[in-house]
């Protein structure tokens, strides 16, 4: 069970809460944490990644671990802190704007 | 008695403004969707209570919201919230906008003009204006930035492009205005299902008779000083084109500079301002019983998007055009330094016509009597992006 943090806009348009869970193959990716997200909140497709490209969204940064994994490889494995849900897969909004 | 149900978009949210036919109490519902920018929303004339938004943000990207129930309730259509995906299922795709790249469409276009004269891939920014139907409810047109036209026969749950526009062999040549490529205007000929209308800054006004198939450019007669041959085909920064029903060949149009009319479905175009004090601005409408009467609000120029003077007033030509008399009975006549956008006025089709318009200062003003007296009905919204109205039984 993956521990996911969305930022509030997202959680107002998935409506859930603080965190969500969702469940994902071992070894758990980047890649695999959004699939599953999407897949059980479609309606967030397209609003961390592009629809077709799948590359996250400029103003939305993806961390873990306290490590900033933006830049990492979608198919890399998260660390086992994330996998095994101890710590939450964050997913951060770029402070900006008005 | 007639209602009045008036849809403001803004940069913070969007609101729904209702009142009796009297338009004198009204009842402020809203934010919703708070904190993301509504570029417009608009309701079905085929099914008043189904209302399309649509909701951007420069986070998050585009989403698009639909109400079956007037505003009170809304959703993302095809994706209900837990909804689990199944395999071929279209879910999560109401918000998916994707250029027509199929070798069907003869050339697909890959790149359009950038600001340094070299050519930009076509890049999906945001839906722009939503025109739903005239006639079925789960249809419905999306202008977007990068300028291309989609369409939605499920009610937004998917969309496809209308990629004749695009590939029509002035694309190339379409370039960015400063508020971005977007094609922002979309008029339905009510007379014929065929014809379309749409505007694009900067590129100019086109026109399909073919149902979205093929498309020309209709910009003869547009005079524009700030571009190198200013009588083109398309570079034209249209700001906004109207028209009402029972004329659709007659068409209206506020230039970035000048007020176009044409009564020839857009082939041939000849300015109108007149006597206006200065021909620049975003909006302009039509009266809903008097296909002669035109408002626009004049802003005193690009690089001062605010009113002459601090004196905020629309004008209104009895004739058509040319002849224009300043209304501001009820409206600020002192330091009042806004801008009205381009889809920022609307009229509703009570009897006695009501006009509508909201600020970049977040006030949202109607007039119940065709413009000779207006009042705020609200004064402090976020920026206003787009007004639309509904007349209701």
């Amino acid at each position: 069970m993956i521990r996911v943090v969305l930022p509030q806009h997202l959680r107002t348009l998935a409506r859930v809460g603080g965190e969500v869970e969702v469940e994902v193959k071992s070894p758990a990716t980047l890649q695999s944490v959004l699939d599953a997200l999407e897949a059980s909140y479609p309606v967030l497709r397209g609003t961390i990644r592009d629809h077709v490209t799948l590359q996250r969204r400029p103003f939305l940064r993806f961390f873990v671990c306290a490590e900033d994994w933006s830049h990492e490889a979608p198919e890399k494995p998260l660390p086992e802190e994330v996998a095994s849900g101890k710590e939450p897969f964050l997913i951060i909004g770029a402070i900006a704007g008005g | 008695m007639s209602k009045v149900r008036v849809l403001v978009g803004t940069r913070k949210g969007a609101f729904v403004l209702s009142s009796d036919g009297k338009r004198e109490k009204w009842e402020v519902s809203g934010p919703h969707f708070a904190g993301w920018e509504i570029y417009h929303l608009k309701g079905s004339p085929a099914d008043p209570n189904k209302l399309y938004a649509s909701q951007t943000s420069g986070w998050f990207g585009q989403i698009i919201q639909t109400s079956e129930d007037g505003g009170k309730t809304w959703h993302q259509p095809g994706s209900a919230p837990g909804e689990q995906l199944e395999p071929g299922k279209a879910v999560g795709e109401s918000n998916k906008f994707v250029y027509d790249a199929s070798p069907e469409t003869g050339k697909p276009l890959t790149t359009h003009q950038w600001y340094d004269g070299t050519q930009h891939p076509w890049e999906f920014k945001r839906v722009w204006h939503l025109e739903p139907s005239l006639t079925e409810p789960d249809t419905v047109y999306a202008g977007i930035e990068d300028a291309a036209l989609f369409r939605s026969t499920d009610g937004a749950k998917t969309w496809k492009e209308l990629p004749g526009l695009r590939g029509n062999d002035t694309g190339p040549r379409w370039q960015p205005g400063a508020g971005g490529m977007c094609l922002h205007t979309i008029l339905l000929d009510p007379k014929n299902p065929k014809r379309i209308y749409i505007a694009i800054s900067a590129a100019g006004a086109f026109r399909t008779d073919d149902g979205g198939k093929s498309w020309k450019p209709i910009n003869r007669g547009l005079k524009s000083q700030y571009i190198p041959d200013p009588n083109a085909e398309v570079g034209h920064c249209v700001h906004h084109v109207t028209m009402h029903g029972s004329r659709p060949n007659t068409l209206f149009m506020q230039k970035h500079w000048d007020v176009m009319r044409s009564d020839d479905a857009g082939d041939n175009w000849h300015e109108i301002s007149g006597n206006l004090p200065t021909d620049f601005g975003f909006v302009i409408d039509v009266h809903a019983h008097e296909p002669e009467t035109v408002y626009v609000v004049p802003i005193k120029s690009d690089s001062e998007h605010f009113p002459m003077d601090g004196k905020l007033r629309v004008y209104r030509s009895r004739t058509g055009g040319n002849e224009w008399e300043p209304l501001s009975k009820g409206l600020p006549q002192s330091d009042c330094y806004v801008n009205v956008l381009r889809d920022a006025m609307a009229v509703d089709s009570l009897e006695s016509c009501g006009v509508y318009f909201g600020t970049t200062g977040g006030q949202v003003y109607a007039s119940p009597d065709a413009g000779n007296n207006w009042a705020p009905i609200v004064r402090d919204l976020p920026a206003v992006l787009s007004v639309e109205v509904q007349t209701l039984p």
